[in-house]
């Protein structure tokens, strides 16, 4: 495997020589300005000065608390319901399986404001499925944690399932089908031949779905409202402290960067090297 | 979202301008709708020489008067075009301290305005046209039976209020503390008409929103009037900005508005005299 990259990678030098012409060059550089210089522009608008005291303030926590903590939680829920669906439309001969695939893409196109209406509309108290949760069980998901982490799997699923899916695709048959012809049934060769397989992939579509669910706020917003310690997450703190107080809307910008630097830093060689 | 006419779309100086508004109104709180009935040949008879297009920041609390005044505005000046950006005072006042291009802007408060003057961005004094004062939004028929403001605070009750930064939240505030009422919501939403629309969609149980927007839901909430309301009375101004691009038609529009056949609108529609 390392060979093999080793060799590609030598042959890709000899590929590489040469001036890259204007063409690629020019607007690649433009692309890569366009990407960061809003970011160096948060950099420079930083009131470094006032950055503890801004810091200190105990809501940007509880507000960073929560974001973590609802974003893993929704990547734990991605795994959970992401891995089967992943198996379901890769490896059985379900019908309408195309149907589903086309479905499972759509909150990745869908506006999340628009994904925020429809969760409201169908889990709301008054909601279609909601009436029944809150009538029968007590259960109202609207403006409670548990409605922002929601949200938050309803947009960062469908990229745990593709990422999984697609390594569904490439992983040998050859591995599952010794384990099957040895007498294994699906579930055993599942769980032993095909999960551990398919654990880099599900570590990536989980960083995707982490950082997606991070920055949620549409759906979230909308679904799940906005109260401090409960559902006020990062990007709606962000949002609500522009109106008023640009400053420390910059501040909690930053630490939502630096938050999201960190895990791309960690993650650098899964993301950057698999090509 | 922003709807975009086609033609400010064919002239890329506007539709820049569009997108600069949309990526500020990208967060969604903020809707934008265009009252075009810019007349196709129409016979322009009048002396005054109004032309083009201006574009209105107001609060959302102001939607459908300004909108239905708006189109009236356009009939009797044909080839003018109003667009508006109606969101919370608040996020609108930040808009245009940050320049996104407005050419009048009509607040749901005075230190909103403010807030936009002391930036350098008005240009005269601004101007309060109406008034405004809140009200209980409950579902139609009152089935929790909320008749003041502490019942607001019964146990598996539901409310919504804005939040403290825009104008109906922060006059939420006060009137809750001329109640002596201490009141914790289920969501403090980022302008008074999705606080209105949570009531209307039966998410929460009541909302203190504003009475006109409670004459504006026709039926679909109930108002219930509280005895503190008069300590949180709003008062909205309004003014042309100093980035105005068509200062002339900014002013006609603000004149219009303060007109006494406007006044007429605003008072049918729940808001108060100034």
């Amino acid at each position: 495997m390392t060979d093999r990259r080793r060799e590609a990678r030598r042959s890709g030098r000899r590929l590489n020589q040469g001036r890259a012409p204007i063409a690629l060059l020019a607007p690649s550089l433009l692309g890569l300005a366009f990407l960061t210089l809003p970011v160096l522009g948060l950099l420079v608008r930083t009131p470094w000065r006032e950055l503890t005291a801004e810091l200190s303030g105990t809501d940007t926590w509880t507000a960073l608390r929560l974001s973590l903590e609802c974003a893993t939680a929704a990547t734990g829920v991605s795994i959970v319901l992401g891995v089967p669906l992943a198996w379901l439309l890769a490896r059985t001969e379900m019908p309408g399986r195309g149907i589903a695939r086309a479905l499972v893409a759509v909150p990745l196109v869908l506006p999340p404001v628009v994904g925020g209406m429809a969760l409201l509309l169908v889990f709301g108290r008054s909601g279609i499925l909601g009436e029944y949760l809150d009538r029968w069980f007590g259960v109202t998901l609207p403006f409670t944690t548990a409605g922002v982490i929601m949200a938050e799997s309803f947009v960062a699923l469908p990229f745990l399932v593709i990422s999984v899916e697609a390594a569904l695709h490439g992983l040998d048959p050859a591995l599952e089908e010794a384990a099957a012809t040895s007498g294994a049934g699906r579930w055993q060769t599942f769980r032993w031949i095909t999960l551990p397989n398919l654990l880099p992939a599900i570590a990536a579509g989980a960083v995707l779905s982490w950082a997606r669910a991070l920055g949620e706020f549409g759906a979230t917003i909308t679904f799940a409202g906005d109260f401090p310690g409960t559902t006020q997450t990062m990007p709606l703190a962000v949002y609500l402290a522009f109106q008023t107080d640009p400053q420390s809307a910059i501040v909690l910008s930053l630490v939502l960067l630096a938050v999201s630097v960190t895990l791309l830093a960690l993650l650098r060689d899964r993301l950057f090297t698999r090509v | 979202m922003p709807t975009v006419n086609r033609s400010s779309l064919r002239r890329p100086a506007a539709a820049l301008a569009v997108l600069a508004l949309a990526g500020a109104a990208l967060a969604g709180c903020s809707s934008s709708s265009s009252a075009s009935a810019s007349a196709t040949g129409s016979a322009s008879g009048s002396s005054q020489a109004l032309s083009g297009t201006i574009t209105v920041f107001a609060a959302a609390s102001l939607q459908k008067t300004f909108t239905e005044l708006a189109n009236t505005f356009e009939k009797e000046h044909p080839g003018t075009t109003v667009k508006f950006s109606f969101g919370g005072s608040d996020t609108l006042a930040a808009q245009i301290t940050q320049g996104a291009p407005a050419d009048v802007f009509a607040s749901a408060n005075q230190s909103t305005m403010q807030t936009v003057e002391k930036a350098g961005d008005t240009t005269g004094d601004p101007t309060v046209f109406v008034k405004n004062t809140l009200e209980i939004a409950v579902a139609p028929g009152n089935p929790k039976d909320i008749k003041t403001l502490s019942d607001l605070t019964k146990s598996g009750t539901k409310v919504a209020l804005c939040a403290k930064t825009v104008p109906c939240g922060s006059a939420a505030v006060k009137a809750l503390a001329a109640a002596k009422v201490s009141l914790t919501p289920v969501t403090y939403e980022t302008d008074v008409t999705s606080a209105l629309t949570k009531v209307e969609l039966g998410e929460v149980d009541a909302a203190l929103v504003y009475h006109s927007d409670i004459v504006g839901a026709d039926g679909k909430v109930d108002g219930v009037v509280f005895s503190t309301a008069s300590s949180a009375v709003n008062s909205y101004p309004i003014d042309v900005l100093k980035g105005s691009t068509n200062a002339t038609l900014a002013q006609a529009f603000v004149a219009y508005i303060l007109s006494s056949s406007s006044e007429q609108v605003l008072l049918k529609a729940g808001f108060q005299a100034p």
